[in-house]
């Protein structure tokens, strides 16, 4: 057995650094000082959406190709990822967002009403076009969280303790004490609960203002989110956030009116500048971090090459830097 | 180069921050246009502690001169309460002053931008209006202090570009003295060289940019547009007419 590895930070980095790490036969401890998965992680407010298509819209192409390795890392820790795509609408006035977003999702298919319907009845009422992402997934970010805790601990995986051996920090934006390039990108989100509407797979509503995602998390539960703020923020949902959300649902399908409103949530992402992650390099520490809006998207793939690094000396294709010579 | 309350700018070109796809994209942005200018808001950003800051410190980093902004602001007494904010955080009097009086059109309130603009000016404040082309409306701001004007060319974020060319026109005719910035609308480079030729001192843009495939890309097109609208305007333009005019005589032909 290698290590001993302690990985600080048990949000969705340090999780998933600690499965790989533990995957290949490493002894792991974990130290989070608020314990088991829950609402100090920013991504335990996450929307759980695998979907490197979409999110190519506007992010770097890279976070496309390492994201696609997601679904299938996830699954290979026993997390339940729902493979149903991702449908993407505008409203009438917006048609030329959906235009633009066509063309910069090259595997985006066109769908007709009549297809809408056979994906998503209540939507087909409302909507004559929509784009459709038949090859992205999602996951329930909580009870993924949950259950890889459990698994961990169960694979030998020590929570707490003293720190031994190499230290991985996956701290998020706490680590900004040492990475000062990091910043915090606030984010609000609901949970409500609606039984008018049923939805079978994360659907995304353009906007030149308000875009809005709605991820169902079944027995009626959904998540909407997220609202994207330049401020290291983590509490304080305000209610223009919460009001442009609840709009934006209500216009995507007016049944949400008469939703329950269950969870108002906000935290902040931790960023480095160009908005990708980092594997870096500083004394005898490595730190992962700045996995931003892309947490359950890119956790697998900077894991992976953390891992490759640490145990076979491999340096990552991308997102590495060392300073341990600066 | 236009000055604008005694301070000259490096650019005519003046680039919002908002809804770029990472503060190093924005930067890029600013680096390949030449902007000298970025707006900045500071309303939502502020948070409860100015945890604002690590954004601020990146804008401040891209070494042009900032101008803070009062985006998101529906009432006189907000948009005033940001300007004072905003003039802590950035050191600076500048303040472009935006009073929205549409939540849908995001149209600028143009008696309260007034009232607002009023204040401010009364506070020491160097205000960059954001107006529309209205005569009356920017007679008032010039009135109670305003040594800039900021019209619209089209609602901010559409794209569509100079909706009203003669009211631009006119404004320009009846303000010689007065830096004109057109503000919000724009989509295309060429919409801005057209607000240069039209006598324009600089056009202020964010959507365009920021929304485009390739954003830097972008931000350097408008940043060659605007210099050639410039050059155009000072090359004394030709006159349009209606008639043909060839450039070699036609022989043969009865010339009318």
């Amino acid at each position: 057995m290698s290590g001993p590895f302690t990985i600080l930070g048990g949000g969705v980095c340090g999780l998933a650094m600690a499965a790989e790490l533990s995957s290949r036969g490493a002894r792991v401890t974990v130290i989070d000082p608020k314990g088991a998965p829950g609402g100090h992680a920013c991504s335990w407010w996450a929307g759980g959406m695998l979907a490197p298509d979409c999110e190519g819209v506007s992010a770097e192409p890279e976070i496309v190709r390492q994201g696609r390795k997601a679904a299938g890392w996830w699954e290979s820790q026993g997390a339940a990822v729902h493979h149903a795509g991702t449908l993407v609408v505008a409203l009438n006035r917006d048609q030329s967002d959906l235009a633009t977003f066509a063309r910069r999702a090259p595997r985006a298919a066109t769908l007709p009403k009549t297809q809408i319907a056979e994906q998503e009845p209540h939507l087909a009422e409302r909507y004559s076009k929509a784009l459709f992402l038949a090859d992205e997934g999602h996951l329930d970010p909580r009870a993924t969280l949950t259950a890889l805790h459990a698994r961990l601990a169960q694979r030998g995986v020590r929570f707490g303790g003293d720190i031994a051996g190499q230290v991985i920090d996956c701290r998020g934006l706490v680590a900004r004490d040492t990475l000062t390039d990091l910043r915090g990108v606030k984010g609000e989100m609901l949970v409500v609960r609606c039984t008018d509407v049923t939805l079978s797979r994360p659907v995304r509503l353009l906007h030149p203002r308000f875009p809005l995602y709605i991820v169902p998390r079944g027995d009626g539960v959904f998540m909407l989110g997220a609202t994207q703020i330049e401020t290291g923020e983590r509490s304080r949902a305000t209610l223009r956030s919460v009001m442009e959300l609840m709009n934006a649902a209500y216009a995507l399908h007016p049944a949400f009116g008469e939703a329950e409103l269950l969870e108002i949530g906000v935290d902040a992402r931790p960023a480095f500048p160009d908005n990708q992650p980092r594997i870096r390099r500083i004394g005898d520490v490595i730190y992962a971090n700045g996995l931003f809006r892309h947490g359950f998207l890119l956790a697998p793939a900077l894991a992976q090459m953390t891992v490759d690094l640490v145990l076979e000396g491999k340096i990552p294709e991308v997102w590495y830097e060392d300073y341990r010579e600066r | 180069m236009p000055t604008f309350y005694g301070t000259e700018v490096t650019s005519r070109l003046m680039l919002g921050t908002a809804q770029y796809p990472s503060p190093a994209v924005l930067a890029e942005a600013f680096r390949r246009s030449g902007a000298g200018i970025a707006t900045v808001s500071v309303r939502r950003e502020a948070g409860g502690d100015q945890a604002g800051q690590d954004f601020w410190a990146l804008i401040r980093d891209l070494g042009v001169a900032v101008l803070p902004n009062t985006a998101g602001c529906y009432s006189v007494r907000e948009a005033v309460t940001t300007a004072q904010m905003a003039r802590e955080l950035f050191d600076t009097n500048w303040i472009k002053l935006e009073v929205i009086g549409h939540a849908d059109t995001l149209q600028p309130d143009p008696f309260g931008l007034v009232d607002a603009a009023a204040q401010l000016a009364e506070d020491g404040f160097e205000v960059f209006p954001y107006c529309t082309e209205d005569l009356v409306l920017c007679e008032q701001l010039v009135e109670v202090g305003c040594k800039v004007l900021m019209p619209w060319g089209a609602p901010i974020g559409t794209g569509l570009g100079l909706n009203n060319i003669y009211g631009l026109r006119s404004l320009r005719a009846h303000f010689p003295d007065i830096p004109l910035v057109v503000d919000a609308g724009l989509g295309l480079p060429s919409q801005a060289a057209h607000a240069l030729e039209l006598g324009y001192d600089a056009v202020l843009l964010n959507t365009a940019v920021a929304k485009a495939g390739d954003p830097a890309a972008m931000a350097q097109a408008f940043g060659l547009a605007v210099e050639a609208g410039a050059l155009a305007a000072r090359a004394d333009p030709m006159d349009a007419r209606d008639m043909a005019a060839p450039s070699t005589p036609v022989f043969g032909k009865a010339m009318l």
